[in-house]
């Protein structure tokens, strides 16, 4: 995964932004433009995709062979691809898919990551050891060539496609997370709540994992953008969702073969692509200077 | 030192192990096989015997004891696909793999040091603004679609630069013919290390720039020039090598989409096609090739690291 840890961990000295409610986190963030403007995109977006089948679009997947690379027109606006169906009804059921997979996935590699990281820091000795080897050998091995090769020898169907992205994304979150703990034990409220008799387990989730909210919320806002990412590779290489499903990555692989005829198609799924990847970027930036401002980038 | 070296190594050795162990193990696990997709309306009969014929019909563990004793002797078996030895068809993809990603680090990185410098020194002016925003996009770019959008502008629409391949096919060698077929891919495998470097640059420096020694030196009258060259730079630049081992193996993965749309002959596309075919030597061998790569790229990191930056001693 991509994230750079330093921008994902947090160095609170003294009392940590999050802590001083909810108005003040959002007066802060929106000093940031770029970051108001990213939400506001990923607010349409997401509409877009959730109410895509009740909006009054053309069925993503009627194909229509006389009336192929059509051009904008009441009917199209924004014409037709390759076999006739409509461009606009494809991004918006597109968004839908890749939307899905995209948040999925950062779901799953969060899920896994945190308990992971929470269980090598906490636990620490051979746990410990054994976690963080397993998740350097992870992040040695190509895992995009891994993916593709789970896929093809598997199958790839959309449940695949969530479950592959997830198991290779979530490294980053291990370790982020098992440095919050690490973070986080020695203070002294850990040794109050074990002198009270509170027991480990409910120690580790209800006491120290909260202190590693802002890493992990963090960490999810850049997962989405990175499944988004490798869910549209994948998917244009033709191992991720299939035919006639739609989603961005596959709309550019019809579109990359009619590149000489029709070159505007091979735009818009791009477009909306690097557009929603970009905005959750920028959001992830924006949040982790807003929760964790010690370490922020300027 | 060479303790930690041999150490190092010795760990490598076992991740391989592990890491070949998992990839036979996935690859056997699932139904159907190399005689399957070849022809999905073979014969049960000939199915059968392509499989005996090519060991396929044993245990998992005892196809893996074979594969390994064959391995460790240097032996990868042969291509189901091309009928090549494994090593041969490795061999000959790599050395332009390899030609591809060094041409896109070594843009990424010569590019990355003086515009995050730059955006660094012009912290918050246009300069800066301009920097980050494309650094942005860099990184959120898709590749292919990169990819996509320059070969619509440099072939097909001004006809330029040639869409695919690594040379022009019946024509003799001339370097001018690789350029221009290099040009292309390496640009588009470049612009996501390029964008993270500008980034981690740029974060760098500002931290550096603010260390009391720059002042110091500021202090004494020491031009901004050489400030920054001899002082500022090397200090920025100690993360970078960290930074530099976690994107190679990425830049592999990345290879592998940027290879496949250019039809660029290297490792990343002979990968993809054989997890697609199921060609399992390849699929072995070309997986381990690339997570030795890496490995050996983590150490040199690391020992660079430990040599860079001396307050770094390496247990």
């Amino acid at each position: 995964m991509s994230v750079p840890e330093s921008v994902v961990l947090a160095a609170p000295i003294g009392e940590p932004a999050a802590a001083r409610g909810a108005g003040y986190l959002w007066r802060r963030f929106r000093r940031n433009r770029l970051a108001v403007l990213a939400l506001g995109y990923l607010v349409a977006v997401h509409a877009v995709a959730a109410l895509a089948p009740s909006l009054p679009l053309p069925a993503p997947e009627t194909m229509d062979l006389l009336s192929q690379f059509a051009g904008p027109s009441w009917e199209h606006p924004l014409g037709t691809d390759e076999t006739g169906r409509d461009v606009l009804a494809r991004l918006a059921f597109g968004a839908r898919t890749s939307l899905a997979v995209g948040l999925s996935a950062m779901v799953m590699a969060v899920a896994v990551g945190t308990v992971l990281g929470a269980v090598s820091g906490f636990y620490g000795g051979p746990v410990e050891t054994l976690v963080m080897r397993f998740t350097d050998g992870m992040l040695t091995i190509p895992t995009f060539f891994l993916a593709l090769l789970v896929l093809a020898v598997f199958g790839s169907n959309i449940v695949n496609v969530v479950v592959v992205i997830g198991l290779t994304g979530w490294m980053v979150v291990a370790r982020v997370v098992r440095a919050e703990v690490l973070r986080a034990l020695p203070q002294d409220f850990v040794m109050a709540s074990r002198a009270l008799g509170v027991g480990e387990a409910r120690l580790l989730v209800r006491h120290l994992l909260p202190q590693a909210w802002p890493s992990i919320i963090v960490a999810a806002t850049l997962g989405v953008a990175y499944a988004v990412l490798t869910e549209s590779a994948l998917s244009y290489l033709g191992l991720g969702v299939q035919q006639p499903t739609p989603t961005w990555g596959n709309m550019l692989t019809g579109a990359q073969h009619y590149v000489w005829k029709s070159p505007i198609l091979a735009v818009y799924p791009g477009a909306a692509i690097m557009g929603t990847v970009l905005a959750y970027n920028a959001l992830g930036d924006a949040l982790s200077d807003t929760l964790d401002p010690r370490h922020a980038g300027s | 030192m060479r303790a930690y070296v041999l150490r190092r190594l010795g760990q490598g050795a076992v991740l391989l192990l592990v890491v070949s162990v998992v990839v036979f193990t996935i690859i056997h696990a699932a139904p159907g096989g190399p005689a399957l997709l070849v022809n999905p309306d073979v014969d049960p009969s000939m199915a059968r015997e392509m499989e005996q014929l090519l060991g396929l019909d044993q245990p998992i563990p005892v196809q893996y004891a074979r594969w390994l004793g064959n391995a460790v002797q240097g032996n990868f078996g042969r291509s189901y696909q091309h009928s090549l030895p494994t090593l041969r068809l490795l061999g000959d993809r790599v050395p332009n793999t390899l030609l591809l990603s060094g041409t896109a680090l070594g843009l990424a990185v010569l590019l990355a040091v003086p515009l995050g410098t730059l955006s660094a020194v012009y912290r918050y002016t246009v300069v800066d603004y301009a920097a980050t925003v494309a650094a942005f996009c860099g990184v959120s770019i898709p590749v292919f679609w990169l990819a996509i959008l320059l070969i619509i502008l440099f072939s097909v629409t001004l006809g330029w630069l040639p869409s695919a391949g690594m040379l022009t096919v019946g024509v003799p060698f001339s370097w001018g013919d690789l350029l221009r077929h290099l040009a292309m891919p390496a640009v588009v495998l470049a612009t996501f290390p390029l964008a993270q470097l500008t980034r981690y640059v740029r974060a760098s420096m500002v931290e550096v720039l603010a260390q009391d020694y720059i002042r110091t030196a500021r202090a004494k009258g020491l031009p901004e020039a050489s400030l920054l060259g001899r002082h500022a730079l090397r200090n920025a630049l100690i993360p970078m090598v960290t930074v530099l081992g976690v994107l190679t193996p990425r830049l592999l993965g990345g290879a592998v989409v940027t290879e496949t749309i250019f039809a660029w002959p290297g490792l990343g596309r002979l990968a993809v096609e054989a997890a697609i075919t199921r060609d399992y030597p390849v699929i072995m061998g070309a997986t381990l090739l690339v997570s030795a790569v890496v490995i050996v790229c983590n150490l040199v990191t690391d020992l660079l690291y430990g040599v860079i930056d001396p307050r770094i001693s390496l247990r």
